[in-house]
């Protein structure tokens, strides 16, 4: 099981403690996880990801073995496209992209148009609800919330489109996924690490509605504790503790075609 | 037998709290409480929760209500549960009366929400008649307020310091340093207030967050607590598992600090560990 929602990196709005990819490693290792999707944490604030990639990159290259690169296209910037393939080619996991910090609307035809590229490479589109609560944001951090709108459309794009979404609660996560055809929910992998467990129970209702194969495990390390994830899932009552949730490694089966 | 737990800051609903699954929600904090090993639940009410006044500025009659359903739930766990009596400062006479009421009926705290900042003077009194008893009060907090909010009259850190520089006798527990806001100013910001004490519960998570607090505050004053999100209490155990907490911070902060700020004999089964 990979972690799918890791970052290294600094963040400017606060100092975060070791945000390096040696300390991940070791954090996989302290909670049996086998890798983990890394995206590097000053990209959604940089407007051109090229330097930042190559920090990525350069930063983990040692680390290769667990940690695989999760860096950012961005879909309205020119030769996207050759980026991508470029960035898939050396073995980035996932993409990520940052719409609302890019002002990219949930019909915007370029998103639109990365999802649909990143379906034929078969490689995962990453998309960030947050990271952070609104409560505590800094007067600088405007980006706001993605939207259920956002995603829906992107999972409406094609049938080869895959996302993980991240830092959802469950409010967006509903929105969304019974705004989808059954084909169309298969689409879309959430985390888990904002959905509240007791007493309001809200992954175990989720789990109960969408189904556990919908989630991935994703810490939001360096930003959050990383025994959040695992605790939630400890606290399911006993009929759904155990569920078996996906692991986004595997969202692109080898051999198989997108179904 | 495992080291005690208190969880120095949660809520039950009831009847009248607009909830048809308020029996469901109570239940399943009992339920992870005994996956968690938490000892003891120090529990509120707050009123109807919104139903028939707001949940921060709940009317008298409701502030009485939920008490007195507070109160049969305590009474019916003696064994797992303690309570706060909530109070709406605004109405001074109520509040002291239904403070002497709840103490009668068993309350080892006090409760405050968001009806009032917490430096005005109306809390003045009410501070007063808690040191008489001995009891806490656990004050409701925003992580730097920045701005009003709808809903709250919102305090945060320097607030409640200034309340509490004035009543050096009652411990102020400050509500969920992880609950929203930014705990990094409310760390200096009630540093050298030594009677509050920041519970950890909140739905945040935030990296660093503990770290900080111990360094800032010390163990001995902060107390594991998990409002809202059982999960998020959890994490933060085995958090301080791993940070490097010596054994005797790690009782500090999940139940002998709470043990020595509620009045004596409030947690029986800690004791007795």
């Amino acid at each position: 099981m990979i972690d799918c929602a890791t970052l290294v990196g600094p963040y400017p709005f606060r100092q975060l403690p070791h945000p390096d990819p040696e300390v991940l490693v070791r954090v996989l290792e302290r909670e049996g996880l086998t890798g983990a999707w890394v995206g590097h944490l000053p990209a959604p604030w940089q407007r051109d990801p090229g330097a930042t990639n190559d920090a990525l990159f350069a930063a983990l290259e040692p680390y290769r073995a667990t940690l695989q690169p999760a860096p950012v296209v961005r879909p309205d910037w020119p030769r996207w496209e050759r980026t991508l393939r470029d960035l898939v080619d050396r073995g980035a996991g996932c993409i990520r992209a940052y719409p609302m910090h890019w002002g990219l609307g949930p019909h915007d035809p370029s998103m639109r148009a990365l999802a649909l590229a990143c379906g034929e490479l078969r490689v995962p589109l990453l998309l960030t609800v947050r990271f952070e609560d609104m409560r505590q944001r800094s007067p600088l951090d405007v980006a706001g919330d993605l939207t259920a709108a956002h995603v829906r459309m992107l999972a409406r794009a094609g049938e080869s489109v895959r996302l993980v979404v991240t830092g959802a609660g469950r409010e967006l996560l509903e929105e969304t996924h019974w705004s989808l055809t059954p084909e169309e929910q298969r689409r879309v992998f959430w985390d888990f690490a904002w959905i509240w467990g007791p007493p309001e129970d809200h992954l175990a209702h989720l789990i109960r509605t969408i189904g556990a194969e919908r989630f991935v495990h994703g810490t939001h390390w360096p930003l959050r504790l990383t025994q959040n994830v695992r605790a939630n899932l400890d606290l399911l009552p006993e009929p759904l503790r155990g569920a078996a949730v996906s692991d986004a490694a595997s969202i692109y089966p080898v051999g198989k075609t997108p179904t | 037998m495992t080291e005690p737990l208190v969880d120095a800051h949660a809520h039950f609903y009831h009847a009248e709290s607009n909830r048809g699954d308020w029996e469901r929600v109570n239940a399943a904090r009992m339920r992870a409480g005994a996956a968690m090993g938490v000892t003891y639940h120090v529990v509120s009410v707050l009123g109807s929760y919104g139903h028939t006044s707001p949940t921060y500025f709940p009317s008298p009659a409701d502030v009485s209500r939920g008490n007195d359903a507070m109160r049969a739930m305590a009474d019916g766990d003696r064994d797992h549960i303690r309570w706060y009596v909530t109070v709406n400062p605004n109405h001074t006479a109520h509040a002291l009366a239904e403070i002497s009421r709840g103490v009668t009926a068993g309350a080892i705290g006090v409760k405050l929400l968001a009806s009032r900042r917490a430096d005005d003077a109306l809390n003045d009194p009410i501070c007063e008649l808690a040191a008489e008893h001995g009891l806490p009060i656990l004050h409701h907090i925003w992580q730097h307020r920045t701005r009003e909010w709808p809903n709250q009259e919102i305090s945060d850190g320097r607030d409640l310091a200034r309340l509490a520089a004035r009543h050096p006798r009652v411990a102020f527990i400050l509500a969920h340093l992880g609950g929203g806001g930014d705990w990094a100013h409310t760390l200096p910001a009630v540093l050298d207030t030594e009677n509050v004490y920041p519970d950890l519960s909140g739905s945040g998570v935030d990296r660093g967050m503990l770290d900080a607090a111990l360094d800032v505050l010390g163990a001995t004053r902060l107390l594991w607590a998990c409002d809202l999100t059982m999960e998020t209490g959890l994490a933060k155990l085995r958090a301080l598992e791993v940070i490097g907490l010596s054994a005797q911070d790690r009782r500090a902060v999940r139940w002998a600090n709470a043990a020595r700020l509620f009045p004596p004999g409030s947690f029986p089964r800690c004791a007795v560990a």
